[in-house]
């Protein structure tokens, strides 16, 4: 049978192809949540990282403090951090709706900081363990590589998420509105559509994403104040790469940078926490606009 | 346009409001220099030094900003890796520091060129993204080579030396001295761009660049040497910041490095040419007051930058500025 490939065994190709695939999803979920709150907003979300943070601490928080199990958190945190999302678009960011885009990136760059600082504060800067759910612990030998039931959920439910997004933004009424807002909003608004309050819930619900995937993270990295932060960057490469255009781009970009990331981590393993901004720099010198970016 | 009549007096000479400002320019260059000689009989000097070595790196990072309205979220970059050259050759190398530190701004106002040439192909907020993710390859890039950085520990007790081999900069006051000149250099260099033809050009195509480009002017080249003069200046305050600090570490390159001349900046008042300088002093004292709340300065910080935006966009030069209907 065949074990090695190019003088690595299949084994540890396979392991780091689905670590990869698993960070490619994550990549993914915050890519399309920033994605679809610029699409309406027109900011970039610099908070994402810390409300995914949030969301990871909102399931250890629950099941720490009020013994609330990892299938009720993922349920229960992104509607927690979702509300506070939509009260940080009431209160804050429609304040700065009409003034050029950069103010969104520093204002949410400033809750980042206070969101970070105030988990660092209560919880320290180590990281915190967050077990895996009993029903998931185990895993398969699927011959060529053992499979942990845990990370293969990840998998599924992240993918399942951004196809179910997907499908509400480009096939179903509600997104054909909130396409029809992004294009034109005063438009829209005319028709009487509630313009304001999609805005919110638009952002809610990107927010609501982010936290989704900061609890399915939970179990697999450790719960910690920064664990948003070093993410988002990579994200924003991400976002730099794929463009901000299409919601499938975006999910594809995630994946396919996860998966090559973990390849690089196989084969040149000093090059693997940069060769997603390698590739930026490369699209940029190519395609200034993104994979999947419309020129502006 | 017209002038209500009754309140101009017919004496007020008409002058031209760019050489108005000149005249005022001079006149706070001048008390600025004033201000750095007596200051140290007041403050401790090595504070001093260190809001002069900030006020250069929010300058630096407002040059860019306020005045060709590029967004950098990667200034911690050119800051660090200065930091990091200049810690390293003089420590290693045993050169003089005005040399370490020219070491550390070359090496800085280079990485500025690749990393400009790459990100000014993009505008506003992938701009924004794209400068982050560069700096951050710069971190890991820290993180990887402790042969070079030394890891988590920094390059610790780098010699101050001894200014071009005659003065002891182990003194305080020498060294602070050695600062403020390179501080009010740097200043000067600064206000001379912004006042400068090219200056004029930058923020034309700040303001519009598709009529900018019409009249003919390359708005990318000046957008690179903008980005090139940027990261010089934050580079030179970054190699600056080792010898006095006689440490160079991890902090210095981290993306949180670049958040900070951002709300310096922002403090201070964007697209002016004094506003780093006070943002700079205001949030260096913050700090120091502070340094006992530990990590809620993050906290601090954080809602300051929130209240910025909110309420305070101009800042505090900005304001003022206002009031005055001068630029400053």
């Amino acid at each position: 049978m065949l074990t090695d490939l190019i003088g690595i065994p299949i084994q540890a190709l396979a392991g780091q192809l689905l670590l990869g695939l698993i960070n490619g999803s994550f990549y993914a979920m915050l890519s399309l949540g920033l994605a679809i709150i610029f699409g309406l907003l027109h900011i970039i979300n610099f908070a994402h990282g810390a409300q995914y943070t949030m969301g990871a601490f909102a399931a250890w928080m629950g099941m720490t403090y009020a013994g609330i199990d990892y299938w009720w958190a993922l349920l229960l945190a992104p509607l927690v951090v979702g509300l506070i999302g939509v009260a940080i678009e009431r209160l804050l960011l429609v304040r700065i709706r009409n003034l050029p885009a950069l103010y969104g990136l520093l204002l949410t760059f400033g809750l980042a900081l206070i969101i970070q600082g105030l988990f660092r504060n209560y919880f320290g800067a180590s990281g915190l363990r967050y077990p895996i759910p009993a029903a998931l612990s185990s895993g398969t030998n699927l011959g060529f590589m053992f499979l942990p039931h845990y990370r293969a959920w990840v998998l599924f439910v992240s993918l399942a998420v951004c196809l179910v997004t997907w499908f509400l933004i480009e096939r179903t009424t509600i997104g054909s509105t909130l396409r029809a807002a992004q294009e034109n909003p005063n438009l829209v608004e005319a028709f009487g559509i509630n313009v304001p309050r999609l805005i919110t819930i638009t952002y809610g619900a990107g927010v609501a994403l982010a936290a989704f995937a900061g609890v399915l993270a939970a179990p697999i990295y450790s719960v910690q104040p920064q664990m948003g932060a070093d993410l988002l960057i990579v994200v924003f490469a991400v976002v730099v790469i794929g463009g901000m255009g299409s919601i499938l781009g975006s999910v594809v970009t995630g994946l396919c940078l996860g998966l090559v990331e973990g390849l690089t981590k196989v084969f040149y393993p000093e090059a693997s926490s940069v060769v997603i901004f390698f590739i930026m720099i490369l699209v940029l010198m190519v395609k200034p606009e993104g994979l999947f970016g419309r020129a502006s | 346009m017209a002038e209500p009549l009754s309140i101009t007096p017919d004496f007020v000479p008409v002058v031209p409001a760019e050489r108005d400002d000149k005249a005022l320019h001079r006149v706070i260059f001048i008390v600025l220099a004033l201000a750095i000689c007596v200051a140290p009989a007041f403050i401790y000097p090595v504070f001093l030094m260190k809001v002069l070595c900030f006020a250069l790196f929010a300058s630096a990072f407002n040059l860019l900003f306020g005045y060709a309205g590029l967004l950098s979220f990667g200034h911690a970059a050119f800051f660090g890796l200065a930091s990091y050259v200049s810690a390293y050759t003089a420590k290693f190398w045993g050169i003089t520091p005005e040399l370490a530190i020219l070491a550390g701004t070359a090496a800085g106002a280079l990485l500025g060129l690749a990393f400009g040439a790459i990100a000014i192909r993009r505008q506003g907020i992938y701009f924004a993204m794209i400068t982050l993710a560069l700096a951050q390859m710069v971190y890991f890039f820290s993180v990887q080579r402790p042969d070079f950085t030394n890891g988590e520990d920094g390059i610790q007790a780098v010699p101050r030396g001894h200014l071009f081999g005659l003065f002891d900069l182990s003194n305080d006051m020498t060294l602070y001295w050695t600062v403020a000149a390179i501080f009010m250099g740097a200043m000067l260099l600064i206000h001379r761009f912004v006042h400068s033809p090219y200056g004029q050009v930058l923020q034309a195509v700040r303001d519009n660049e598709r009529r900018a480009v019409s009249l003919g002017y390359r708005a990318q080249r000046y957008k690179l040497m903008a980005f090139v003069m940027s990261a010089a200046i934050a580079s030179l305050a970054g190699a600056t910041k080792a010898i006095v600090f006689q440490v160079a570490t991890l902090v210095d390159v981290h993306w949180s490095m670049s958040g900070e001349p951002i709300l310096m900046a922002l403090v201070g008042g964007v697209g002016t040419i004094f506003g780093p300088l006070v943002g700079a002093a205001v949030m260096t004292t913050l700090q120091n007051y502070l340094v006992s709340a530990g990590s809620w300065i993050t906290v601090i910080q954080g809602v300051i930058f929130v209240l910025c935006v909110l309420t305070f966009r101009a800042g505090i030069v900005g304001t003022i500025a206002d009031r005055l209907k001068r630029n400053l």
